[in-house]
């Protein structure tokens, strides 16, 4: 019969993972677990195969070239011809566009540091809605159905709404619980990209909204109308920028 | 163009370029092939640069790697939803491409462990690989798939039992074969 350390204290043992104390009682365990026993021979048998077989692979060197090529740009030439001014031309509107949009979103800055904690478990909590099979909730394009799922389960309204028009997908909502207390999360598709907009009840009055990256995904947040509301997404700054404007003027 | 200054980039090259060769490994077991594997690891260290500001020190690789991995699952939900949506079902083991007739047909051990490593679903394939050929600890990988060390205990043991058992009915079958 199965014991029921296999699948924990057999593994933390056999990985070298337990304290002393734990690897000492768990030895007096196998003492009379044969099933134990018979499982770690089987567990060194198939670590052994895949340490000692040579699987591991190694970067192509065209891979470290790609990189090093986009780490380390080489300079144009200084003869430049009519495009490449019509190049700069345009990468300079485009960072004072970029520039205006920042500078728009983020007014405080010195804020930077905005509740790093929450910062982190919205996060978590997006990457675990980007796990497979996670999606519990209610996967639909319509804003009434949405909304209906919603209203049953929580004690709190805010407004649903689909803005495909805009290119920002409804796609369905669910319930995530951060720190501590039920939220409800809209998620839209944009290019492609998944974003989540997590949304609870605040006493707190209205915010400007503050942009912070982690892990590699931006955030957004602010407050409105004693909601607030943050959204996720590898997606650019700039798309969640448009986002929150979207939700808000639809207010 | 590269957006990171010149003391950031200087940084990105001391503490993340050395995990190159780990964010391959990763994606090409994930994908279970190099061209893939180079193009989504690309994916996710252009990323990792792009968003180097955001990492404050702590274990480079796991942050890489992180990346890495989320960059993988993104695109085989995109390109490959069937093998993600399957690998909650324990009882298909063993996909089309590692049947044990194939094992035991493939030629040398390092061809037959990669088609049983293949073969397992990717939650537990991740593990593995992370576990027994990048030398992580159950913290750090834990760090790397966001899943708590307790699933990765039992993710582990799973994994190695089913990869135990296809080897081993593999090896049953080549037995069968020679005699």
């Amino acid at each position: 019969m199965k014991c029921e350390f296999a699948d924990s204290l057999l593994q933390g043992y056999f990985d070298g993972e337990l304290s002393d104390r734990r690897a000492a009682e768990f030895e007096r365990h196998l003492h009379h677990c044969g099933y134990c026993a018979a499982e770690l021979v089987d567990l060194d048998l198939v670590s052994a195969m895949l340490r000692l077989t040579p699987l591991y692979q190694p970067a192509p060197v065209s891979l470290r070239r790609k990189i090093d090529a986009y780490l380390r740009p080489i300079e144009p030439i200084a003869a430049a011809s009519q495009p490449l001014l019509w190049h700069w031309l345009a990468a300079a509107a485009a960072l004072f566009l970029i520039a205006i949009v920042l500078w728009r979103v983020s007014p405080e800055l010195g804020g930077d540091d905005y509740q790093a904690e929450l910062a982190g478990e919205i996060v978590e909590a997006h990457l675990r809605s980007l796990q497979p099979g996670h999606m519990a909730g209610i996967a639909s394009n319509d804003e009434g159905v949405v909304k209906e799922w919603f209203d049953d389960k929580l004690k709190f309204a805010f407004p649903v709404h689909d803005f495909a028009k805009a290119g920002f997908v409804l796609n369905g909502g669910r319930l995530d619980v951060i720190e501590g207390r039920s939220v409800a999360v809209l998620a839209y598709e944009h290019n492609g990209r998944q974003i989540n907009v997590f949304i609870w009840p605040t006493r707190e009055p209205d915010t400007s909204p503050r942009v912070g990256s982690r892990q590699g995904f931006q955030w957004v947040d602010w407050r409105k109308d004693k909601m607030e509301f943050c959204a996720v997404s590898d997606a650019d700054g700039v798309d969640l920028e448009q986002l929150h404007q979207l939700i808000i003027s639809s207010v | 163009m590269s957006e990171l200054e010149l003391e950031d980039r200087a940084r990105f090259e001391q503490l993340v370029l050395p995990h190159v060769d780990a964010a391959f490994n990763l994606a090409r077991w994930l994908l279970r092939g190099r061209a893939d594997a180079e193009d989504v690891a690309q994916e996710a260290l252009l990323r990792a640069c792009r968003f180097f500001r955001g990492f404050h020190g702590g274990d480079a690789r796991a942050w890489l790697l992180q990346i890495v991995r989320n960059t993988c699952y993104t695109w085989l939900e995109k390109n490959r939803p069937m093998e993600l949506s399957m690998e909650f079902d324990e009882e298909i083991h063993v996909q089309t491409c590692a049947t044990p007739e194939t094992l035991a047909i493939a030629g040398d051990d390092r061809e037959r462990l990669t088609l049983a490593l293949e073969s397992l679903p990717p939650r537990f394939r991740e593990v593995l690989v992370l576990r027994e050929l990048e030398g992580c600890s159950y913290k750090e990988i834990a760090a790397i798939t966001s899943i708590p060390i307790g699933t990765v205990m039992s993710s582990l043991s799973r994994a190695r039992r089913q990869l135990y058992s296809a080897l081993a009915n593999s090896a049953s079958k080549g037995a069968v074969r020679e005699v």
